[in-house]
C-alpha cells in the first residue's frame, strides 16, 4: 500500500458501512446462497477467433504445432479461456466472469458474481489466486468463429485455511458456444483469501522531541503552527532553537502562523526509497507569510506539478492514526475543498 | 502407447519474458503477472506465471510429444508452487489409460519449490485422413 494521506487504507470492515456483518457461519451460508446463480449470460467474446492472437499465443508459449498455422489452422484448444477474457478494456484480469480479476463492466455479466466478490472482499478476502482449471474441448475453434459464453457459480466453499491465508474457493463453470454449438466447457476455481502476511506500511519516522522543541510539537498536537519570537529583538525564528541567531537572547515567546505560504523551493525524492514513503514525492521548503521557512510535504499535488512560488496553505495531517504533522496543500485546492464542505 | 509409458521430461526455463508474454497472449492483465512491485505489495516475492500459460504449456507438452495428429479433448490442472522468474519447470508425464483412440496422460510440472502443476490430459490421435485412429494401441 502507498503512503497516501488522502486515502488512508481502511480496515476491511470499514470499507462498506452498509455491508451486513456476519459471523463466519452466517457468512458461509450467505455465500452458499450464490451457488447456481449465473455469473455471465450470453456474454460475447471481445474478438472473433483470429490468427494474430493465435500466433501471439504460439510465440509466447513456444508452440510450433503446425495445426495452429496455415489455411486450415485451428486455435490451440488450451486457448479456450483467452477468447472469453475482458482484457484491459473490459472486466480486467483472469478468466472472464469466472476469473479472479473480474471487476464488472462486461457485456453479459450477471450481478450475482459481482455481489459474491464484494461480499468476499468485505469479509477481508481481498486477494485472489487461480487454483484449478478443467477444460473440455468438443469442437475445434477456427479463425472467424465468434464465441458466446454462459457462466454459472457452481460452488462456494466454507472458510478454508491455506498456506496463503484463509478464504473461500469459488468454482465457476463456463459453456462456450459458437452459434448454437457447444464447443467447449471450462471449469475454473479461484481462492479468494485474506493474505496471511499482509504487508503493512511501515510507520513514518517519529520526531525527536527535546526541551528545545517540545513547545513546537505541543502546538502541532493542538493544530497550531508556532513560530518562536525573540523577546529581546522580536526576530522570528524557525525551526526552534535555544537562542536568537540575531541578538543571542535566550528568552522567547511564540507567534502562531496564519498558515499561508508559498513554495520557496523543493526537491523530488526518487531514491533511496524510505520504507514509510512512496517515491517519487516532493519535499517542499515553504516560506510562511510571517517570513520564516519550514520543510514539509505538499499533499494532494502530484510531485511533478509542484512549482516554486505556488501558494500553499497549512493543514494538519494524522499519520499512522497517531502522529500529527504540519503539511501543506496547494492553496487553490484547499480553498475548493473548504467551499465544498 | 501403453499404460504406464513415461514421456521424456521437458525443461521449461521460467523467464520473465515467458511469464509476461504468456499473460498478455492470454489477455490476463492481472498486475501480479507483469509488475514485480505490485506483486510484492500483494505479498508475492515476484511476478508469477498465470494459470492460462501453465495450461497452454501442459497442452504443448502433449502435442509436442505425440505430434500434430494429437487432438486434445480435455486438460484438467491444479496449481501449487508458483512459477517465479529464474526457476525451471520440468514437465513429466505418464500414460494412465488407453481406450481405443483415446488416452489420458497424468502430468506433473515441478519447480525448485515443489509441484507447480498436477493434472491430466485426455486426447486422441487422428490418422492421416483426419479420423480418430484405432491403432494407437501399438
Amino acid at each position: 500500500m502507498v503512503d497516501d494521506p488522502e486515502a488512508p487504507p481502511a480496515p476491511p470492515e470499514a470499507r462498506d458501512p452498509d455491508a451486513p456483518t456476519h459471523p463466519a457461519h452466517d457468512l458461509s451460508t450467505h455465500l452458499k446462497s450464490y451457488e447456481g446463480h449465473p455469473a455471465a449470460v450470453s456474454a460475447t467474446g471481445k474478438d472473433p477467433v483470429n490468427l494474430p492472437m493465435i500466433r501471439h499465443w504460439c510465440e509466447a508459449l513456444g508452440d510450433t504445432n503446425p495445426a495452429y498455422t496455415g489455411p486450415e489452422a485451428i486455435a490451440p484448444p488450451t486457448m479456450l479461456q483467452a477468447w472469453t477474457m475482458g482484457g484491459l478494456g473490459g472486466l480486467g484480469g483472469l478468466g472472464g466472469p469466472g476469473g479472479p480479476g473480474a471487476r464488472g463492466g462486461h457485456t453479459g455479466r450477471a450481478q450475482a458474481y459481482d455481489e459474491l466478490l464484494a461480499l468476499l472482499d468485505a469479509s477481508g478476502c481481498t486477494s485472489v489466486v487461480a487454483t484449478d482449471c478443467e477444460q473440455e474441448y468438443l469442437q475445434p475453434l477456427r479463425p472467424g468463429d465468434e464465441i458466446t459464453f454462459d457462466t454459472v457459480i457452481e460452488s462456494v466453499s466454507d472458510r478454508k485455511t491455506t498456506k496463503l491465508g484463509t478464504g473461500h474457493f469459488v468454482t465457476t463453470r463456463t459453456d462456450v458456444r459458437v452459434g448454437e454449438t457447444l464447443v467447449g466447457t471450462h471449469r475454473f476455481r479461484i481462492l479468494k483469501y485474506a493474505p496471511a502476511q499482509a504487508k503493512k506500511t511501515p510507520p513514518r519516522p517519529r520526531p525527536v522531541v527535546n526541551r528545545d522543541n517540545a513547545g513546537f510539537w505541543e502546538g502541532v498536537e493542538r493544530h497550531r503552527l508556532l513560530i518562536q519570537r525573540c523577546t529581546a529583538c522580536a526576530a522570528l525564528r524557525f525551526p526552534w532553537l535555544p537562542g536568537c541567531a540575531h541578538c543571542g537572547g535566550p528568552d522567547w515567546d511564540t507567534v502562531e502562523a496564519s498558515g499561508e505560504g508559498t513554495v520557496y523551493s523543493y526537491v523530488v525524492m526518487h531514491h533511496p526509497p524510505f520504507p514509510a514513503f512512496d517515491p517519487p514525492y516532493a519535499v517542499v521548503l515553504v516560506e510562511l507569510a510571517e517570513g520564516v521557512r519550514i520543510i514539509s510535504n505538499l499533499v494532494g499535488t502530484p510531485y511533478d506539478k509542484v512549482r516554486i512560488g505556488m501558494p500553499v496553505r497549512l493543514v494538519f495531517q494524522v499519520y499512522d492514526g497517531e502522529l500529527t504533522l504540519p503539511v501543506f496543500r496547494a492553496a487553490e485546492e484547499a480553498a475548493a475543498e473548504e467551499a465544498a464542505v | 502407447m501403453r499404460t504406464g509409458d513415461e514421456l521424456p521430461p521437458v525443461e521449461i526455463p521460467i523467464t520473465r519474458t515467458l511469464i509476461v508474454a504468456g499473460a498478455i497472449a492470454s489477455r490476463d492483465y492481472q498486475d501480479v503477472h507483469h509488475d514485480p512491485e505490485s506483486a510484492r505489495h500483494k505479498g508475492s516475492p515476484d511476478i508469477f506465471m498465470n494459470i492460462l500459460t501453465t495450461n497452454g504449456l501442459v497442452g504443448r507438452y502433449i502435442t509436442d510429444h505425440f505430434g500434430p495428429r494429437t487432438v486434445l479433448k480435455k486438460v484438467a490442472i491444479r496449481l501449487g508452487a508458483p512459477n517465479y522468474p529464474g526457476d525451471t519447470m520440468v514437465l513429466n508425464g505418464r500414460v494412465e489409460t488407453v481406450e481405443g483412440a483415446t488416452a489420458t496422460v497424468r502430468i506433473v510440472g515441478t519447480n525448485r519449490i515443489g509441484n507447480h502443476v498436477t493434472g491430466t490430459v485426455t486426447f486422441s490421435l487422428r490418422d492421416a485422413e483426419g479420423t480418430p485412429s484405432e491403432h494407437t494401441r501399438a
